[in-house]
């Protein structure tokens, strides 16, 4: 019993640090690294939670492919240190206000009015097993998740779009329009 | 066992850290990260209460959230790259060309 709150505190102590650290790091890289270490350990705590597949999902999804993608992106733009001095300084500290306040309520609500919260209860071996998750995605879930499907090939297609050199695209509208010209002087040419 | 109240106090700490760094940072990729912390505390809650109830929806929901996710932070980084391209800089404070 106790070695489980035991391990609840470490790791909580971990990716609350690792969460302070993402923020405070002048280094983007850095925080980047921060941000992967938190998400490790949220996977842990969905193992702790009895849910195996999503803590691998969060591992090769989260942690290992977005995570790469902000990596990639930080180190092509070569953004590490592009934050420039600090504007508005009135922002900053109604910023923190506002977020001791958000704490304040879910404290509140955690805590003061605990009716909202009940206890866990132990579960059978085979909860959340990889076979449940897949038999409830394909029954009840299947048209949610043949949406995701379309949803990342939307996203897909867009970011090829959003990021396709403008050059290119520039080239070509400028090819047609020479082609129209060509067409046309001709004409011109013949009633001249 | 944990009680789940505890995963709730840790879930709202994160999602409060990660609406801090929305609002303070200025570099627009960190705080792209800390709406990821924020959309990740969210995904915890759903873990920890699926667990209380012993019911599967909300980890089907997580496996939800974190495809929605991968999409959004692809699209979202592509327009961080164009942004990027046409102004040299990713600060915010800087993209205030619709300011009136």
């Amino acid at each position: 019993m106790s070695i489980d709150l035991l391990l609840f505190f470490v790791l909580a102590t971990v990716a609350v640090i690792a969460a302070l650290g993402m923020l405070f790091s002048r280094n983007a890289v850095y925080s980047a690294l921060f941000l992967i270490l938190n998400f490790a350990t949220v996977a842990v705590f969905f193992l702790l939670l009895g849910a195996p597949f999503i803590a691998m999902a969060q591992v090769t999804v989260y942690a290992g492919a977005i995570m790469v993608l902000f990596l990639f992106v930080i180190m092509l733009l070569g953004a590490e240190r592009v934050e420039g001095r600090h504007r508005g300084g009135w922002q900053r500290p109604v910023a923190v206000l506002l977020t001791i306040v958000l704490l304040v309520e879910s404290g509140y609500l955690i805590f003061v009015r605990s009716d909202l919260v009940g206890a866990v209860a132990p579960v059978a071996s085979n909860y959340a097993s990889p076979e449940a998750i897949g038999e409830l995605l394909f029954s009840d879930y299947l048209l949610p998740f043949e949406i995701t499907s379309v949803l990342l090939l939307a996203a897909m297609v867009g970011v090829i779009v959003l990021t396709k050199e403008e050059k290119l695209l520039r080239e070509h509208t400028d090819v047609m329009e020479n082609g129209k010209e060509e067409a046309r002087s001709p004409q011109g040419a013949g009633g001249k | 066992m944990v009680p789940v109240s505890y995963y709730f106090a840790l879930s709202a700490i994160l999602f409060a850290l990660g609406a801090l760094g929305v609002l303070i940072r200025r570099n627009a990729i960190i705080i792209f990260m800390s709406v990821e912390l924020m959309l990740n505390a969210a995904n915890l809650l759903f873990v920890a209460f699926a667990r209380m109830y012993e019911a599967l929806q909300g980890q089907i929901y997580v496996f939800f959230v974190i495809a929605v996710a991968a999409a959004e932070v692809a699209v979202g980084l592509a327009i961080i790259v164009a942004i990027f391209r046409t102004k040299k800089s990713i600060d915010i404070d800087e993209m205030s060309s619709l300011k009136g």
